[in-house]
This record gives structure tokens, C-alpha cells and sequence, in this order.
């Protein structure tokens, strides 16, 4: 039974349906690939968008632009807490400080480490220990490992992941390293949370767990969540507002009622399949 | 045998020793190194102080490269810069002994501070290049120095105006005696620094470099700032194994932080345990008492088996690479995990398999 969770997750001062997240025209390309050919959507607080598009569309890279990742050669890409911040000047962990989270594709966590430590990582920026305090763990240092660690266990029951807490993330299967993912970003208390495809590879009972954390996430901590996914099903059942990317291209923008039935986005699955929308 | 203990509190479940057993593994190691001094020869002393300085220098490089995974061909170069800094202090400006360990310290994280600049760009073999290009630099710039290449003879070492070769309590006595306590000290002081640090804020951030660096940046780590921070870190506590090195033997020459005393480091924390605190001091007891070990043997054999004996240097040079291989091929996590195998074993006695 999860206990009441004590913590606030969400740590951004907008109020729902406020502006956050603004990508303005964006370009990238690779070489002579042209990844992203002036795309633009714009996210909401506390709204759940998911980015749909076949394999190489480039949703992931428009994600990797908002991480600081990758520079778009043109556009921009402005984010709004208190004050709006362009976020194609700054570094990576720049813009981790500003609250915006995330998973990976491919798992990108920290494989000798335990649970607990990934988690931990994940409380980089709002820890303040340095080499000298650290060294010592003495007062202020080891009282905020604990204050910390009490903020991570309610994250651990929220993802029901007690029984690994002390399991070196390496050992894990692949539907709970993708669960411990989740939870090192939402370590962050993100203000905006990234998940691309966390969905990808599993079975019928992780994949309905894990929609079941998202909304949780969202519902119950009013935590915004740009999601990428190929579940169709998903897609449809959980989001607010659906962008659809193709070759680069916008290619279809709204709720999921209006671009199932968006002819353009029609036009761009038939090709591949008829039963995805 | 760990079944049965559970924590009510977060402080004791995120104690170093949580359990009754690792305290008192830590107690008998303690009590061990307390009453040995009283109990070694002059000879089994100063292999113990060999151990201390060598097991300070390698949690200095297992913290680069162990933790943060940035591999460090420089190790001599840094050490030479913590001893030449601490023998030159003493010698020619007067300054006492133990005020210039801490002077060295410093001294040598700045130097290792600027030569990791460039691991921002590289990585793997390039860094590793660029580390041998950093250890060549500095053994360049002392040979060309007024130093030049005499060996730097440094004043024995005063304690309340008595050379330690002289201080006696009763029957112990001696520099090697004397310099136990002191090596031993700032190596107990290195461990529980390293420990501390591996378990907060900066350590995981190091070892997350390590298994993940684009991660690390994505949640917040400032990639450029911890590199650096490793470098210096690590390199402020070679430092101090160069200075030890520089007050215990009296001596400072170059010949002795060439590159072979990086690759020497290197492969203490291989064989010891990448990214393991008690690994480097295994490695380090292992690496300096292999050699003592082979060279009494060609002693022993030299009367009996003059032909065999002379044979033993080029086996010694042998059986140094070949642990290496062996380490790298069958255990690359090197004697902390062979002692974790152990433990792990008898945790779940009578159930082993
Ligand atoms: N780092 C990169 N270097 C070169 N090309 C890349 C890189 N990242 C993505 N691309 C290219 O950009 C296009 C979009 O890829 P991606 O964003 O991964 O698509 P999606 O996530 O929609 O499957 C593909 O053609 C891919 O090959
Ligand atoms: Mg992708």
C-alpha cells in the first residue's frame, strides 16, 4: 500500500494551461540529413503531450534540442517558470537547474550504482553539499543525505520499487531499469518532464503500469509531461494534446480527436499501416 | 547472517558498517595496525610504510580513474610535483615538514587541476595520451629547472627538536617506527575522506561521469566543473603521497616518478579493484609485497641455485605483467571483488551454491 506521499513533485509556479514550453520554427540537421524542418508546438502546464511520428521523424532529436543536447542551426526554444529562459544559450545542466527532466530511448542510467544512488543523482541540483562537507559528512551534509533519501522513498513507493532500493541498477531487468528512469527524473521535481518511448519493449502488464505512473505524475502532481510513444492506444487514452511529426515535419497538431481525424495525418499512416489510428 | 537486522532510521541504514560484523572488522583491522609497529622488524616497517604511501598515491588515482572514469597516465608526474614541492619547502626555504605536506597537497591539486582542462574534449585513449603528454611536461620542466637532475636531499625530519632517528620510547624507536604513525595517520584520514565522498553529493556525481556522462549533464551535473574537480581531488591526495614520500625517504629524485611509476599505480588499482577504496589498499599491499616477496626468494635461492637465481629479476618483471593480464582476464574487478566473493560465500554459509 503506498503511503501518502508527502512531497510536493511538481516545482513549477505556473498555473495549469499557462504557457511553458515554446518551440518557435525549429531547424537541425545532421550533416546533409535534415532532421527537424522548422517545427513548432508549444506545451502547457500540466497538460500531457505526446510527439507521434514514425522511426527517424525526429522526435527524439526535437527532445535532445530542448535538453541542450543538440542546437538547432535555426528557431527557438524559450521555457517559462518565473521569468522565460531560451534554452538554445544554454548547457545541459543549465537546464536541468531550471526543472526540466528526463528519460531516454535508449536506458541511460548509472549501471554500478544502486537504486537509491541513480535516485540520488537525480537530487543533484537541489543538493547542496560540496568536497569539503561531503568529505566530512558531518552535520549539514549527512542531515540532507537523510532528508533526501526521505524524499526518495516516497518516490520508490509511488513506482512500487522498495524490494530493489539496494540492487545495482546493471542487475535489473529492462522494464524496471526503465521504472528507475522515470524516478531519476522525478528526482528532479521537474517542472517538465521528457519521457521518450518508456513504454518501448515491454509486455502488456509493465506498459499498463507505467501509463498508471504517468497519469499518477500528472493527475495527482500536476507535473507537465511531453511523452513519446508508439502505442497508439496509450497515446490516445492518456494525452491532452497530440503534435505528429513526419520527416522532419509538423504534420498534424491537436487532441486526439481532431488529429485522428486529420486527413494529412491519415495520409502519413497510411502508408504504413491502417490500424494504428 | 546479515538476515534479522533491519534499520528503523535512515542514518543507521545509510551508516558505513551497518552491521555488527563490518564493525568489527574494522575494530580487529585497527587493533592490527596499532599493535604491529610494536611487534615488525625494521625490515616488515618499512615495507608498511611503502604500503601506506603507495595505498594514499593509489586512492588518489582510483578517485580519477576509478571513480570518475577518466584515465590518468600522469600519476608520476603528480607525485613528483607533491614531493619536489615538499622537499624544496623544507630544504631551501626552512619552512617546517609538516607545514609543507599540506603547501604540496594544494600545489599539486592546481597542477592537476590545469593538466585535466583537457579532458572536457577527451576521452579514452586520447585522455590517456594527453595524461602521459602531462607526465612527460613536469619531468621535463624539473629535469630543466634549477633542480636539474641531482637527486634534492631533504633534512631527516625534526619532532620536538629531535630527528626521529633519534627519538626513542624504550626499545621502539627509528624513522621507519616513527614514520608509521604518521603515514598511517593521513592514510586512515584519505580512506574516511574517500568514503564520505563516494556517499554524497560530488562522489555520486564522479561516479555517475563515469557510467554515464551525457546523463550526468541531463540531470543537472556540470560535466566541465566535476572533471576538473576530480582532477584536483585526486591529484591534491597524490600530492600528498609524493610529500611522504619526499619527508620518509629524505630524498627527491626524479628517476623515481617517471613513467613507470604511473603504469606501477595503474596497475595497483587494476589488480586491486577499479573504483574501490579498500581495493587500493589491497592492490597496494599486493603490488608492494609481490616484488619483496620474489626478490628474498632469489636471495634464499642465490646460495642453493646460483643459475636460478639469477633469473629472478626477469621473472620478477614477468610476473608483474603477467598479474596484470591475469587480473584483467579473470577478474577485472581485482581483489575487492575476489574478497566480496569470499564474504558473499560465507553470508550464506551453509547455503553457498
Ligand atoms: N546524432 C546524430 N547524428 C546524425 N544523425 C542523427 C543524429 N541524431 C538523429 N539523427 C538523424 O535524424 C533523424 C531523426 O532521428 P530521431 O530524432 O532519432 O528520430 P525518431 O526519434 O523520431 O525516431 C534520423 O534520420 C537520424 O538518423
Ligand atoms: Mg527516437
Amino acid at each position: 500500500m503506498p503511503r501518502g506521499f508527502s512531497h510536493i513533485l511538481n516545482s513549477s509556479p505556473l498555473e495549469p494551461g499557462e504557457l511553458q514550453l515554446d518551440i518557435d520554427s525549429v531547424f537541425l540537421a545532421f550533416g546533409g540529413v535534415q532532421a527537424l524542418s522548422g517545427v513548432s508546438l508549444q506545451v502547457r502546464q500540466s497538460e500531457i503531450a505526446a510527439i507521434i511520428g514514425p522511426n527517424g521523424a525526429g522526435k527524439t532529436s526535437l527532445l535532445n534540442c530542448v535538453s541542450g543536447l543538440y542546437h538547432p542551426q535555426e528557431g527557438s526554444i524559450r521555457f517559462h517558470n518565473q521569468s522565460a529562459h531560451t534554452l538554445t544559450d544554454l548547457k545541459p545542466y543549465q537546464i536541468a537547474k531550471l526543472g526540466i527532466a528526463r528519460s531516454f530511448q535508449n536506458i541511460e542510467l548509472f549501471k554500478h550504482m544502486t537504486v537509491l544512488d541513480n535516485l540520488m543523482l537525480g537530487r543533484h541540483v537541489h543538493l547542496k553539499s560540496n568536497i569539503f562537507s561531503g568529505g566530512l559528512y558531518w552535520g549539514r551534509a549527512q542531515r540532507e543525505e537523510v532528508e533526501n533519501r526521505e524524499f526518495l522513498e516516497d518516490i520508490i513507493d509511488l513506482l512500487e520499487i522498495e524490494p530493489i532500493r539496494k540492487q545495482a541498477v546493471g542487475t535489473l531487468s529492462y522494464g524496471l531499469q526503465k521504472r528507475v528512469e522515470l524516478g531519476r527524473a522525478l528526482a528532479l521535481q521537474p517542472s517538465l518532464l521528457i519521457l521518450d518511448e518508456p513504454m518501448a519493449g515491454m509486455n502488456m502488464e509493465e506498459k499498463e503500469d507505467m501509463a498508471r505512473f504517468v497519469l499518477d505524475i500528472n493527475e495527482e502532481h500536476g507535473v507537465t509531461i511531453v511523452i513519446i510513444e508508439h502505442d497508439m492506444g496509450v497515446v490516445m487514452d492518456i494525452s491532452d494534446h497530440i503534435v505528429v511529426l513526419d520527416f522532419g515535419v509538423k504534420i498534424g497538431d491537436g487532441t486526439p480527436a481532431e488529429v485522428q481525424r486529420d486527413p494529412a495525418v491519415i495520409q502519413a499512416y497510411l502508408g504504413q499501416d491502417h490500424s494504428v489510428l | 547472517m546479515e538476515s534479522g537486522i533491519f534499520h528503523t532510521r535512515y542514518e543507521s541504514d545509510m551508516a558505513l558498517r551497518r552491521t555488527p560484523l563490518m564493525r568489527w572488522r574494522i575494530y580487529l583491522a585497527v587493533a592490527f595496525l596499532l599493535i604491529f609497529p610494536f611487534v615488525g622488524n625494521s625490515y616488515t616497517l618499512t615495507l608498511a610504510d611503502q604500503i601506506g604511501i603507495a595505498a594514499i598515491g593509489a586512492i588518489g588515482l582510483n578517485i580519477l580513474t576509478g571513480f570518475t572514469g577518466q584515465i590518468s597516465l600522469g600519476q608520476g608526474g603528480f607525485m613528483a610535483i607533491g614531493a619536489y614541492t615538499s622537499g624544496v619547502l623544507t630544504t631551501h626555504m626552512g619552512l617546517p615538514w609538516w607545514l609543507t605536506i599540506p603547501i604540496a597537497c594544494i600545489m599539486t591539486a592546481l597542477v592537476g587541476g590545469i593538466f585535466g582542462i583537457p579532458s572536457l574534449r577527451l576521452k579514452g585513449l586520447y585522455l590517456a595520451i594527453a595524461t602521459l603528454a602531462a607526465q612527460q611536461i613536469i619531468q621535463w620542466a624539473i629535469v630543466r629547472s634549477a633542480l636539474g637532475t641531482d637527486a634534492l636531499v631533504v633534512p631527516p625530519i625534526k619532532v620536538l627538536g629531535t630527528t626521529l632517528n633519534k627519538l626513542r620510547i624504550g626499545p621502539f624507536g627509528g624513522v621507519d617506527f616513527w614514520f608509521y604513525w604518521i603515514i598511517y595517520l593521513f592514510l586512515a584520514l584519505t580512506i574516511l575522506f574517500t568514503v564520505n565522498l563516494f556517499r554524497t553529493k560530488v562522489g555520486r556525481a564522479f561516479i555517475a561521469i563515469r557510467d554515464q556522462d551525457i546523463a550526468a549533464e541531463v540531470m543537472g551535473v556540470n560535466l566541465f566543473r566535476y572533471k576538473l574537480l576530480s582532477f584536483a581531488t585526486s591529484s591534491f591526495i597524490v600530492g600528498l603521497a609524493g610529500a611522504l614520500l619526499a619527508q620518509y625517504r629524505g630524498i627527491v629524485n626524479y628517476e623515481r616518478f617517471t613513467i613507470d611509476a604511473s603504469i606501477f599505480y595503474l596497475a595497483v588499482i587494476i589488480i586491486g579493484g577499479l573504483g574501490s577504496v579498500s581495493g587500493s589498499v589491497y592492490g597496494a599491499i599486493f603490488m608492494t609485497l609481490l616484488p619483496a616477496i620474489l626478490s628474498n626468494l632469489g636471495r634464499s635461492l642465490g646460495s642453493t641455485a646460483p643459475a636460478i637465481a639469477r633469473l629472478v629479476p626477469f621473472v620478477q618483471q614477468g610476473v608483474f605483467g603477467l598479474t596484470i593480464v591475469l587480473f584483467l582476464v579473470f577478474e577485472p574487478e581485482g581483489l575487492a571483488k575476489i574478497w566480496r566473493n569470499i564474504k558473499d560465500y560465507f553470508r550464506l554459509w551453509p547455503f553457498s551454491y
